[in-house]
């Protein structure tokens, strides 16, 4: 397994090489990033300055290098140009618990959910059970995310509150939840900037997810071995439990490993307007605001996530799929 | 020796349908046979005569929400009414009593789980033994259906195996509880001809061994030769001609067997233009049966009369058994002339 593991990241290492050789040229190709930080007013002087302090009057291939060479060391030390006083590093660092609030509850809601609604779905097969779930899945993906946030926050700051003691939904913002890191964090606050996010994310997610894996199961159950299974004897709630879902676990797992990296970075929606300071967030606000550290920082990193996420996915594959263990 | 005279299934007017969209479609009608404690029954015809549906029937495997049973038909094991049955009821029956290996040993097993894992799960449902029992069982199936190293071997998953292989694991676990009807429905189609005598082989010594009667589903009329006691010969869902194999092969009654006996290859045949015989134009389908004969349009004998607008009874024919055609061959009924007016291709 770990020469399984190994051997796949040796076969990234070019795939990662190139991630950020399109980076880093894409950041260059779109202006001059000394003249996009001093701003119009700059003289030649200044400018010619910064690019010396920032190394971008190297050449591109040596640029390439030495940022490959701050990557594999972990530094990230670099100062934010749109956040004084900040490394990338900080601005990272502190982005991350915010995403993860939002899309690990996301992500595990919405997957146990569909899987239930799916199978329930497949196992009334063409009946009005079925039908009904389905409509609900086609309506639910076919009206816009934006619709949902709007709607979510209308309601959400219209819903009575218990006076003073709690608030269920809170619209917009956020609060760390763990004491350890942040003082006076209080989890209650926490799940009350989280809740209304992460159910509009599930509810998002639920319309495609139900559909692809109801998909799944219909295949699978009409596959030759739950013939076999039932032949034996086994009750149909077995064969679906057991028989089926284990076989279905592999494009399940296919399909939530490759929602990962999009869990970290496309949440941001969610975060722009629940104001969440996420990566996404993050990311956004670094792009509009030129600050050409962080973003290429960022987008140094999220490679390395989509990477591992890939990675995993192909173990978790062996695990679940026996055929794969041998090549 | 196995006492054939009891009758351990009896299927009595079978007639199963099913709901579509465009209307109910019977695929199986009025079908009757016995299956005597012991003994091979051969269902032998060509693809979609019924002869997979009957056996699911039987196993009351058929998805429940578009099945239809005819109200007369019955399907009785020993003197339990199968379509009867409920669900629960039916669960102790399929692999304990009645069990089933499937025509394709590639995808019948379950691709996830071993070997063992499989054999275990039937002994679970209808045997009190423990763990260890139940894994000695598998071991000591696995040695009966001759796969070598069998301790090994319960610890593989199906892709390890060849299909010869896995089709010994299906026969290991359907006859694990040591049913009394094992239904084998084309079990040799999808392997080698080297592989299919021995499976065969397996399978009739092992039906020795168990007592078990074996309804054996199969196009492949030399595997009926080898194997079956009795045969019954279908065609579009109905059962046109029946009797113990010796006599089915040698006096052929319906036009239909005699056409399906013609159509297998022979050593050392001379046949003119060196062509396989073959039967002109395919099963009828379910929605477009005609009012008379089934076999009509392919028939090299019909009348073009009542061969059209009559449908046969199955009757006790001249070799005084039951046969589907108003002119059985070899009766004293003076058969029309040959008119070839049957679709061609």
């Amino acid at each position: 397994m770990w020469a399984f593991i190994v051997r796949k990241l040796l076969y990234y290492i070019p795939v990662y090489l190139g991630i950020i050789l399109i980076l880093m040229g894409a950041l260059r190709i779109k202006g001059d990033p000394a003249y996009a930080y001093l701003g119009k007013n700059a003289t030649q002087q200044q400018l010619e300055l910064l690019r010396q302090q920032m190394g971008l009057d190297d050449p591109f291939l040596i640029q390439y290098v030495k940022y490959l060479g701050k990557i594999a060391t972990l530094d990230f030390e670099e100062e934010s140009w749109a956040q004084d006083g900040r490394s990338v590093r900080d601005i990272l660092i502190r982005s991350i618990p915010p995403s993860l609030s939002i899309t690990v509850p996301t992500l595990f809601a919405s997957v146990c959910i569909s899987i239930v609604i799916a199978l329930i779905s497949a196992y009334f097969r063409g009946r009005a059970v079925d039908q009904i779930l389905m409509v609900l899945a086609v309506l639910g993906m076919s009206i816009s995310y934006l619709v949902y946030i709007i709607f979510g926050q209308f309601f959400g700051a219209g819903l009575p509150q218990i006076k003073g003691v709690y608030t269920p939904f809170a619209v917009k913002g956020y609060e760390p939840w763990m004491p350890l890191l942040s003082e006076g964090a209080n989890p209650i606050n926490w799940v009350t900037y989280c809740l209304l996010p992460v159910i509009i994310g599930v509810i998002v997610a639920m319309g495609y997810d139900t559909r692809f894996y109801r998909a799944v199961m219909v295949e699978e159950s009409s596959r030759d071995y739950i013939t076999t299974a039932l032949a034996k004897g086994a009750s149909k709630r077995k064969v679906m439990f057991v028989h089926m879902l284990k076989n279905a676990m592999i494009p399940i797992i296919t399909r939530v490993m490759t929602t990962l990296p999009f869990l970290i970075t496309g949440a941001i929606l969610i975060e722009i307007y629940f104001i969440i300071p996420g990566m996404g967030f993050q990311l956004i606000n670094a792009i509009r605001a030129n600050d050409f550290p962080v973003v290429q920082g960022f987008v140094a990193v999220f490679a390395v996530i989509f990477i591992i996420s890939v990675i995993l996915t192909d173990v978790l594959y062996a695990i679940v799929d026996p055929r794969i263990r041998l090549s | 020796m196995t006492d054939k005279t009891e009758p351990i299934l009896r299927v009595q007017h079978l007639s199963t349908s099913f709901k579509t969209d465009r209307g109910l479609v019977t695929a199986v009608d009025d079908v009757c046979f016995e299956v005597m404690a012991g003994e091979t029954l051969g269902i032998v015809g060509e693809s979609g005569c019924g002869k997979t549906v009957t056996s699911k029937s039987v196993m009351r495997l058929l998805p429940e929400h578009i099945t239809r049973y005819g109200k007369q038909s019955k399907i009785l094991y020993k003197d339990f009414d199968i379509l009867a049955a409920g669900e629960g009821e039916m669960r102790n029956v399929r692999g304990d009593k009645i069990a089933m290996i499937f025509q394709e040993p590639m995808t019948a097993l379950n691709p996830v789980f071993t070997i063992g894992w499989q054999i275990n799960e039937a002994l679970k449902y209808h045997t009190k033994l423990n763990k260890r029992e139940r894994r000695d069982r598998a071991v000591e199936m696995l040695r009966l259906v001759e796969i070598p190293n069998p301790e090994q071997r319960i610890k593989e998953y199906p892709h390890q195996l060849s299909g010869g292989m896995r089709q010994r694991v299906m026969i290991a676990i359907a006859l694990c509880c040591e049913p009394d009807i094992l239904i084998a429905d084309e079990p040799t189609t999808a392997l080698d001809v080297t592989i299919q005598a021995q499976i065969l082989d397996l399978m009739n010594g092992l039906k020795e061994k168990f007592n078990t009667a074996i309804m054996l589903i199969t196009h492949d009329l030399g595997v009926v030769a080898t194997v079956c006691d009795r045969v019954m010969v279908m065609y579009a869902g109905r059962v046109i001609e029946s009797g113990p194999v010796h006599d089915i092969f040698h006096n052929p009654q319906h036009p239909y067997t005699q056409a399906l006996l013609g159509s297998i290859p022979k050593r050392g045949r001379k046949v003119q233009g060196a062509m396989l015989p073959t039967i002109p134009g395919i099963v009828p389908s379910l929605w477009e049966l005609p009012d008379g004969c089934r076999f009509e349009a392919r028939c090299p004998y019909t009348d073009a009369q009542r061969c059209v607008h009559e449908e046969p009874e199955l009757a006790p024919g001249p070799d005084n058994r039951p046969v589907r055609c108003h002119y059985p061959i070899g009766s004293e009924k003076e058969r029309p002339a040959k008119l070839t007016t049957g679709v061609t291709g």
